[in-house]
């Protein structure tokens, strides 16, 4: 192949494609709606809703079932949203479930050993997570290391720490008495209150921390700057970076959102049993997780929806009240967390795959072009 | 000191040590509106360093970076991008899984609404998207479409779009063909021509002198940090240029450092 040749065919081809071949591939509505984040869980949830409602019937369907599993959702809900909003970002944190005891440790030990009150406690309690959850972010982004490993860290330091901390205070592993500090009453209606009583049953004010969380982190995700820059970062964070968006503080930013939600839940939790145990929430991180993989969030990073892991939450806690409900063994609990994560993780491969190749054709046009201008080329030499 | 077209971007003697590698050796070439300047070297001849100095990533160790005419020194490619330098990279600094909009309005997002309830303006940056890429010759039919699927050259009009919008005076296109098929680096070669044509001043980084020679005004040719030559398009033919990057001379040398360095029967002996 000569020089000449190349370019002339270059020359060409530019002609070509940027009048007919240099379009767009559409995808169509259909796969519109499949490729969403969020679908798989929305359908997932409806199909849990549906098996619940036939397996355990009228105790399902009546307002205290539902009361029921909407606060068990809630219960995940509230670190999830941040976790996923994370994940999206492209970190993990496993010290998300800690903070829960963490946070209310700290502010039970401040309310009823300190003398505080138990506003002021919480209030501390919250200035100690947000510096936890810009440590993790820190030691993240400076070391480049995995958040994973990171984060692992900071939860078994924190397990160790809340531990020896309580049980040198109280000689035990629990702080009891916050129900006679200073500022019990209006917490507990902030926190762990019933907001409405439909039926008789009252509906814990949980749920509405959890919906109105989805709504603010879905309304960050999909609509702010700072949106963006979570998508950016966690897709491709060198991008990011260099089209000008503050990268690590945009990670750092949402270490200390996880962290701030893990406080909220740790004062539901406290405000709701009325005492802190300090190993509440260990464990639970995993759950986070499993509830934004649910809802779409990709664990490489740079795709997910809130809502989407609002509903995962949703399964998981229709999932945890409706085995019980439905006279099912409690230990199947597990075996179907395990079985529909692995289900999501395929399915949300499947449809990023699916939907990227499924456009190539249209827009690859110009390479079957090429090998049709060749085949022409050659069969006139040959004549 | 005035010129009829003053330079957009110089490099006086700039150099750049890492340590005591030396990784540019006092590179001088410029840049005017309406012109391409084309950097041309093989793997590993200092072009990855010489976009890092322009756009902010790297400072420079020696020398002189003026920018229309003022001595300049970036911390952070920020300051690059608001000195009117955008970079176009190989990797093209795009999140795949996010849409063209998004893509397009990374790190400048336009918003709308005041305070707590301060926005994006997603209808206008959808809109904006649209009307910019159809200035390059692009028909984007749905904005929403994930960077990922697009081809390409399509990716490349969607960056070098968005440098153009945000008002870039000097555009930095980091081999925006080498992983492109033959009709592909057309396309992309249209786009510069383009840009040049808006009055920009394009650098345009390449290892493949077939498509620097078409496009280019002016010729810088690295080889190991060290610069071969600048000349303006009047004083060398496409032929020398192709020998200047890939001709005996530059053997010749191989061969003779790697002379200097091994002898050819310490090779033999390893083996």
């Amino acid at each position: 192949m000569t020089t000449t040749a190349s370019a002339a065919s270059t020359a060409t081809a530019a002609d070509v494609v940027s009048t007919t071949d240099e379009r767009l591939a559409r995808l169509s509505a259909r796969k519109r709606l499949l490729v969403r984040p969020e679908f798989g869980a929305l359908a997932g949830a409806f199909v849990v809703w549906l098996l619940f409602a036939w397996q355990a019937g009228s105790v399902w369907l009546s307002w205290q079932g539902t009361a029921t599993y909407l606060d068990r959702s809630a219960g995940y809900g509230l670190t999830a949203v941040a976790v996923a909003l994370l994940m999206i970002g492209g970190e993990f944190d496993l010290s998300a479930g800690v903070m829960t005891g963490t946070t209310g440790m700290f502010a039970a030990l401040f309310a009823v050993h300190s003398g505080l009150n138990l506003w002021l406690g919480m209030a501390l309690s919250l200035l100690i997570a947000l510096f936890l959850g810009f440590l993790n972010g820190l030691m993240v982004v400076r070391s480049g290391l995995p958040s994973f490993i990171v984060t692992l860290g900071t939860f078994f330091a924190l397990r160790g720490f809340n531990l020896w901390l309580t049980q040198r205070v109280t000689d035990k592993t629990q702080v009891t008495g916050i129900v006679d500090t200073g500022g019990y009453d209006l917490a507990r209606k902030v926190f762990a209150s019933n907001f409405v009583t439909i039926g008789g049953v009252g509906f814990r004010v949980s749920i509405l921390w959890f919906a109105g969380m989805v709504a603010v982190g879905a309304w960050v995700l999909m609509r702010t700057r700072v949106g963006n820059w979570i998508f950016a970062v966690g897709g491709n964070r060198d991008a990011a970076r260099m089209s000008g968006v503050p990268a690590n503080g945009t990670k750092i930013g949402l270490f200390m959102t996880v962290a701030v939600c893990g406080w909220v839940h740790g004062m539901v939790v406290l405000l709701q049993t009325n005492r802190s145990n300090v190993i509440e929430g260990v464990g639970q991180e995993f759950f986070f997780i499993i509830a934004a993989v649910l809802g779409g969030c990709l664990l490489t990073g740079g795709f997910g929806s809130v809502v989407g892991a609002g509903l995962g939450c949703l399964i998981l806690g229709m999932t945890q009240q409706g085995i019980p409900l439905a006279g099912w063994d409690n230990n199947l609990y597990f075996l179907f967390l395990g079985i529909i994560l692995l289900l999501a993780a395929f399915a949300n491969e499947w449809i990023r795959r699916w939907a990227r190749t499924a456009s190539r054709p249209t827009v690859d046009v110009p390479d079957t072009a090429e090998v049709a201008h060749a085949a022409a080329t050659r069969t006139t030499t040959d004549d | 000191m005035t010129e009829t077209a003053p330079h957009l971007l110089e490099l006086q003697r700039v150099s750049k040590y890492f340590g005591n590698v030396i990784a540019l050796h006092q590179i001088t070439t410029s840049v005017r509106a309406g012109e391409v300047t084309c950097v041309l070297g093989d793997n590993g001849a200092g072009k990855s360093t010489l976009i890092k100095i322009l756009s902010g990533v790297h400072k420079h160790d020696d020398g002189h970076f003026l920018i229309e005419g003022r001595d300049v020194s970036f911390g952070s490619p920020r300051a690059a991008k608001a000195a009117g330098i955008a970079t176009v990279y190989q990797d093209l600094a795009m999140a795949p899984l996010m849409s063209i909009w998004r893509n397009f309005f990374l790190g400048s997002e336009p918003t709308t609404g005041w305070g707590p309830l301060r926005r994006l303006d997603v209808d206008g940056a959808k809109r904006t998207a649209i009307e910019e890429m159809s200035k390059m010759g692009i028909d984007v039919r749905d904005p929403e479409q994930p960077v990922g699927t697009l081809s390409g050259g399509e990716r490349q009009s969607v960056a070098i779009a968005r440098a153009v919008y945000f008002g870039a005076k000097v555009l930095i296109l980091d081999e925006p063909t080498a992983a492109l098929g033959v009709k592909q680096s057309g396309v992309v070669l249209k786009y510069i021509v383009a840009a040049r044509d808006r009055g920009l001043g394009v650098i345009f980084i390449t290892h493949n002198p077939n498509h620097a020679y078409p496009v280019g005004d002016r010729f810088v040719i690295l080889k190991r940090g060290q610069s071969l030559g600048n000349f303006p398009k009047g004083e060398i033919s496409r032929d020398e240029l192709i020998q200047m990057m890939s001709g005996g001379a530059e053997l010749e040398a191989l061969a003779h450092e790697l002379e200097s360095v091994v002898r050819p029967e310490d090779i033999i002996a390893r083996r």
